[in-house]
């Protein structure tokens, strides 16, 4: 296990940030964080990396426990906190060699220039930090968190703000990077967490209230099938009471009809068939409504609330 | 500890703050010592340099509250205290880190005004007719005193993410260790305790210094007056764990 966090709770003020929440996460895996604002993704990845000691259970980096061996536990661990806080003033090539110094790295000099070239920041490495735009500055604290090779990566939101381009940009890096080693990210887009995770978990409230493979995830949380249907024509009075029965009926433009309800696929796509042939109706298109994971986001952070 | 260390003297250089003050440092004392006719060595008659022991506290107050006010209110207002107490070094090797980073700037402005105990020993009559001796307890209560104005502008800075608040509890906590104690000691109602209270303050262990007189018991106080300051430092850096 490369992260391993049992009973983890924080208290600011006798409120909970973070209440018992457990987890584990493999080495390798790319982790996605996902909660709305003030769930207690910050404070958990926070304890995670030594900033902040937990009130009570237990968190561990590879094994180790963050609070006794904090000073190793930061030596594994790569931290891009939010809004990725860099010194203006410095220089993109001194910044890194500062770092890399503090790390106490062997190779310096080389891994710098690794550093740079993996993130492409070559054109940039004269400049002062202050003068370069966000994208590039996210790639530079991108940079300072893996200059010493960690076998952790723990990102908070490294993506926030950033043109879509920059995003783009960004999820390939991190994609590249987290081949070998185990990414733990937070983030509040959903796509993000489609594109690059190979789990989420989802936090609210400082509860987790999903946890499960991405895929996976939309079958455990599922909503009902949706089917969308269009008709030749508007569909009004009692044949609207009789296509009720079926399930919930939204209308979705003129003649396009959303039916969602906890049956079957198959048998609510023939039920919906058989109505049409009963009021001697046209179907004109049929399909099943993909549930994204933002739905599923917002339904289990809603219905917590 | 020495990575640190190394940015910070750095920063200072790439900000220029180094330079302006050993600049004003300089002109000052220089101003004071050479040029304006009431305090000039020249017409004074004496072979030293007291005035400019005499000023330098005072200047100190000003210059050393500007050299650490930064140190820590910067990074915690940018948010980089962050990325630097993730790094694995131990809390201890920032703080002292910043602490000699400081301490050196302070040291390098002091060091060109050996030259006017050049000139001294050149002027006097006979020549190299200077009390040397006083000289060098001199500039070692001026170190020694640099540098618990430094810890003191240290403490001052872990307390505050805002510059100009640091700035000026700095000065106020190193005017009022280096003289307000010797101004409590005067008061009447405190007659019986005064020379505890005069004890306190810098001033007093300075001037024994500047006497040419080494007292490991001036040397205790000032050495725990850095360890008490720095302490508190570590206790308030650590704050945020509370």
């Amino acid at each position: 296990m490369s992260i391993r966090v049992e009973n983890l709770t924080k208290t600011y003020k006798k409120q909970n940030a973070i209440d018992h929440i457990s987890f584990d996460i493999k080495s390798g895996e790319i982790v996605g964080f996902l909660g709305p604002n003030g769930a207690g993704k910050t404070t958990t990845m926070k304890i995670l990396t030594c900033y902040l000691p937990p009130s009570a259970g237990k968190a561990y980096v590879n094994g180790l426990d963050v609070e006794e061996n904090s000073i190793e536990v930061r030596r594994q661990i790569g931290y891009l906190p939010e809004h990725n806080p860099l010194y203006t003033d410095m220089y993109v090539k001194e910044y890194l060699q500062f770092v890399g110094s503090v790390y106490k790295i062997k190779n310096k000099h080389s891994r710098v220039k690794e550093m740079i070239s993996l993130t492409g920041l070559e054109r940039e490495q004269n400049k002062q930090i202050g003068q370069l735009s966000k994208g590039y500055r996210q790639r530079v604290g991108l940079a300072q968190a893996m200059i010493h090779d960690p076998s952790v990566l723990i990102l908070d939101e490294p993506t926030s703000g950033l043109d879509p381009n920059q995003i783009a940009e960004i999820r390939h890096l991190i994609m590249n990077i987290g081949r070998e080693k185990t990414v733990l990210l937070s983030t509040h887009i959903m796509q993000e967490v489609e594109a690059m995770c190979s789990r989420v978990m989802i936090i609210n409230r400082g509860e987790i209230v999903a946890n499960g493979q991405t895929g996976e995830l939309k079958h455990l949380f599922s909503v009902g099938n949706t089917l969308l249907a269009t008709f030749n024509k508007t569909i009004s009075g009692e044949f609207l009471a009789s296509l009720e029965e079926l399930g919930e009926v939204k209308s979705i433009t003129g003649t396009t009809y959303s039916i969602n309800s906890s049956k079957e696929e198959d048998q609510l796509k023939s039920e919906v068939f058989n109505f049409a042939v009963k009021h001697q109706l046209i179907i004109t298109e049929m399909k099943m409504a993909e549930h994204s994971l933002e739905e599923i986001f917002k339904n289990v952070t809603k219905s917590n609330a | 500890m020495l990575s640190i260390l190394q940015k910070e003297i750095r920063s200072f250089l790439s900000s220029l703050i180094a330079i302006i003050v050993i600049v004003v440092f300089l002109v000052a004392n220089g101003l004071f010592i050479w040029v304006f006719k009431e305090t000039n060595l020249l017409d004074q008659g004496y072979a030293n340099i007291d005035p400019l022991f005499e000023l330098a506290p005072i200047i100190f107050i000003f210059l050393i509250s500007a050299i650490t006010m930064r140190s820590f209110s910067e990074e915690k207002r940018n948010g980089t205290f962050e990325t630097l107490t993730t790094k694995p070094v131990t809390d201890m090797s920032i703080i002292l880190g910043k602490y000699f980073a400081g301490l050196i700037i302070v040291i390098f402005s002091i060091l060109p005004t050996l030259l006017y105990y050049y000139t001294v020993h050149t002027l006097a009559f006979p020549k190299g007719n200077v009390d040397t001796g006083a000289l060098w307890g001199s500039y070692l209560g001026l170190v020694m005193l640099s540098a618990g104005y430094v810890s003191i502008g240290l403490f001052a800075s872990v307390i505050t993410d805002n510059q100009i608040v640091s700035f000026i509890v700095s000065m106020f906590l190193c005017f009022f260790f280096y003289s307000v104690f010797e101004y409590l000691s005067s008061f009447d109602f405190l007659k019986n305790s005064e020379f505890y209270i005069e004890w306190l303050g810098i001033n007093h262990h300075y001037r024994n210094i500047s006497r040419g007189i080494v007292d490991t018991r001036d040397i205790v106080y000032f050495i725990s007056l850095i360890v008490f300051f720095i302490w508190l430092t570590k206790i308030i850096f650590n704050s945020r764990k509370w």
